[in-house]
């Protein structure tokens, strides 16, 4: 691809599942499927435990976005959508999941999922997805007590990262890294306005600023921006990150800086909370209806 | 008597000569990023207008969002009080102005002398401003100009969704994809801010008449949704990018007195 | 659970917080009488609970819909904080 047309926003889309465990012989197969607005991702439990899990961008449409993801997920896996006891959708597009039994919103499902994937001491998960940003406090159950959330405005989201990839020709999975090689940290970008921050940055590049200084500048001005978005509800200990932006270091050490924490780490994908809270919804929701069946 | 006024906004950058009430010269210039030089070459240029020099100006006051590093200022008025004076100076009967620039927008409750009652104002967010509709036409690749002339031909009102500017592109393409005709996407565009522009001015309260001044101002298509949003005329004075500059050297006029 | 409603951008903070454990108790469902602009409802949260919310189409533009019942001079008491006789909703601005 030549340089101008690259899509520097770009980031790799996988699969994985666990070769070793065998979904025949397990008593309750869970899916989770989390729509957001712009990547999806599926996960399937073996009673409770992680078995699949895909990653993927989210098309055009809802429903199509949750099918693709969910059948990458199940791919060489022999599994089918007949295969699955129980469904949660969450996500942007929860309620235009096709194959799904209940839609569960993603404040939840996060709190769910992070506390598996962190474990039952983390009390506030931060998301920062493609569009959005959460803040939830929850309990050692993983239970919401407190949430903020922000998708008005693309200060703080993914997508305000991508429009500074794209300025500066920088792909995405390199901006954290680049960021954080500058020998001074520079004075955060001064407009919260991704719009106005975009001709700051431009201004900037023309006072002949660096790539890198300018790329500091702005995840600097980003972790400042969730930070107080973090003071609205007061961080409890542990804290945990999730959401595409948990994978940019730039943001991540910056954020851990000025609030003087440090996140925990999970060895799952940090982009895969939604879905896996969904699934673990799930599964306590078919074990549920199998005992009012029982009755 | 002779002062200046110097207006120093996000995007452009614009200077009057007064002379007894009488405007000599004006000009404006596009701010960029060295706004103390372009300041400078704008008020050269609208001294050179004017037919004056520098040396006959008594007193110069500048306003907008860079004015305290306007270069050869006396004073300073802020942009509130700078359009309130501007405005009734030609239009005597308006009680609430609407302003619009690029990267801001205010609703103003003023006097018949010209004397700030309220005031609301929207500021860093490009939702309530012109750079929003700048934003649209970009994604819609077309002018700014063309893009106001667009609207004029929509008979039909989609709502957009989306409130920020980042987030109204990625919109205004999907609409594109779903073969919406661009003059519909231009008029739901202008609807969507004018209709937040007025909800912000209602916190002041809108009596008539209202005059809308900025350089949304030019924009028609803008100006025919901001009519239907506030179900009212809407008057706009003579030269209305120039009204803070006007202001401006106005209270320049009274503060030699 | 505390339930937070709106955005912050750069033009300020705008939520309204809805501390849902009270509603949980609430019988007469006030706020969704006093909103003159008829922002809140009535939810079955995703813990099976009947508590009140801000309707998705508000949640983005709180700022402007509030906007009729916070003008710049001498605010009232605001009709939805009036109408919850739990103390359940605060507004951050």
């Amino acid at each position: 691809m030549t340089e101008k047309t690259k899509e520097f926003w770009r980031w790799k889309e996988y699969n994985w599942h666990d070769e070793a465990k065998d979904p025949k012989d397990v008593e309750t197969i869970s899916a989770g499927v989390d729509v957001g607005s712009v990547s999806s991702q599926a996960v399937i439990l073996l009673d409770g435990e992680l078995y699949a899990y895909s990653n993927m961008r989210t098309g055009s449409d809802s429903p199509n976005s949750a099918i693709n993801a969910m059948n990458w997920a199940m791919e060489n896996t022999g599994l089918t959508m007949d295969d699955l006891h129980y469904t949660v959708g969450t996500g942007y597009g929860r309620v235009n999941v096709p194959f799904s039994d209940r839609a569960i919103t993603e404040i939840a499902c996060h709190a769910r999922g992070g506390n598996t994937m962190y474990g039952p001491t983390v009390r506030t998960i931060l998301d920062m997805g493609g569009q959005d940003c959460k803040v939830i406090l929850c309990d050692e159950r993983g239970k919401v007590k407190n949430f903020l959330m922000n998708d008005k405005c693309a200060a703080g989201t993914g997508r305000g990262m991508e429009v500074f990839a794209d300025l500066l020709a920088v792909s995405i999975e390199e901006v954290g890294e680049l960021s954080l090689d500058v020998e001074e940290e520079p004075p955060p970008v001064s407009s919260t306005c991704v719009v106005f921050a975009k001709s700051e940055a431009s201004s900037l590049l023309r006072d002949g600023w660096s790539k890198k200084r300018v790329l500091a500048a702005y995840c600097s001005a980003m972790a400042h921006r969730v930070v107080s978005l973090l003071e609205r509800v007061g961080v409890e200990k542990d804290f945990a990150i999730t959401g595409g932006i948990a994978k940019n270091s730039g943001v991540v050490v910056r954020l851990e800086r000025e609030l003087k924490l440090t996140s925990l780490k999970s060895k799952y994908d940090t982009q895969i909370a939604g879905a896996l809270g969904a699934a673990l919804f799930a599964k306590a929701l078919v074990e549920k209806q199998r005992k009012k069946v029982a009755q | 008597m002779i002062t200046a006024g110097i207006d120093m906004g996000s995007k452009y950058i614009k200077v009057v000569i007064l002379k007894d009430g009488t405007v000599l010269g004006r000009a404006m210039e596009t701010t960029g990023f060295e706004p103390v030089e372009s300041a400078s070459r704008c008020l050269d240029k609208a001294i050179k207008e004017a037919g004056v020099e520098m040396s006959e100006i008594d007193h110069t006051t500048s306003t907008g969002a860079g004015r305290k590093v306007a270069p050869k200022t006396d004073s300073d008025i802020t942009d509130v009080g700078a359009a309130a004076k501007g405005v009734v100076n030609l239009e005597k009967n308006i009680q609430t102005v609407i302003d619009i620039g690029a990267e801001e927008g205010r609703g103003i409750k003023i006097e018949a002398d010209g004397k700030v009652v309220d005031f609301a104002v929207n500021e860093k967010c490009a939702a309530g401003a012109g750079a929003f509709a700048e934003a649209m036409s970009r994604a819609l690749e077309v002018s700014i100009d063309e893009f106001g002339q667009l609207s004029l031909k929509s008979d039909k009102a989609i709502p957009m969704n989306a409130q920020c500017a980042v987030f109204a592109e990625s919109e205004v393409v999907s609409l594109v994809h779903a073969k919406t005709p661009k003059h519909d996407i231009a008029r739901a565009v202008h609807d969507a801010i004018a209709s937040r522009i007025v909800s912000m001015v209602r916190r002041v309260g809108i009596n008539e008449s209202v005059a809308l001044i900025g350089g949304v101002s030019h924009n028609p298509g803008f100006v025919d949704s901001l009519k239907r949003a506030l179900e009212t005329e809407v008057i706009i004075p003579e030269n209305p990018d120039y009204i803070g500059a006007l202001g401006a050297a106005i209270t320049a006029s009274e503060r030699t007195k | 659970m505390k339930a937070n409603y709106g955005y912050m951008d750069g033009s300020g903070e705008f939520y309204i917080t809805i501390d849902t454990d009270l509603c949980i108790e609430c019988a007469d469902h006030g706020c969704v009488k006093a909103c003159p602009a008829g922002m809140f409802e009535i939810i079955v949260d995703d813990y099976d609970d009947e508590v009140a919310a801000i309707k998705e189409d508000h949640r983005k533009k709180i700022k402007y819909d509030c906007g009729p019942c916070k003008p710049v001079n001498d605010r009232p008491t605001l009709p939805c904080v009036a109408g919850c006789t739990l103390g359940a909703l605060t507004h951050s601005w």
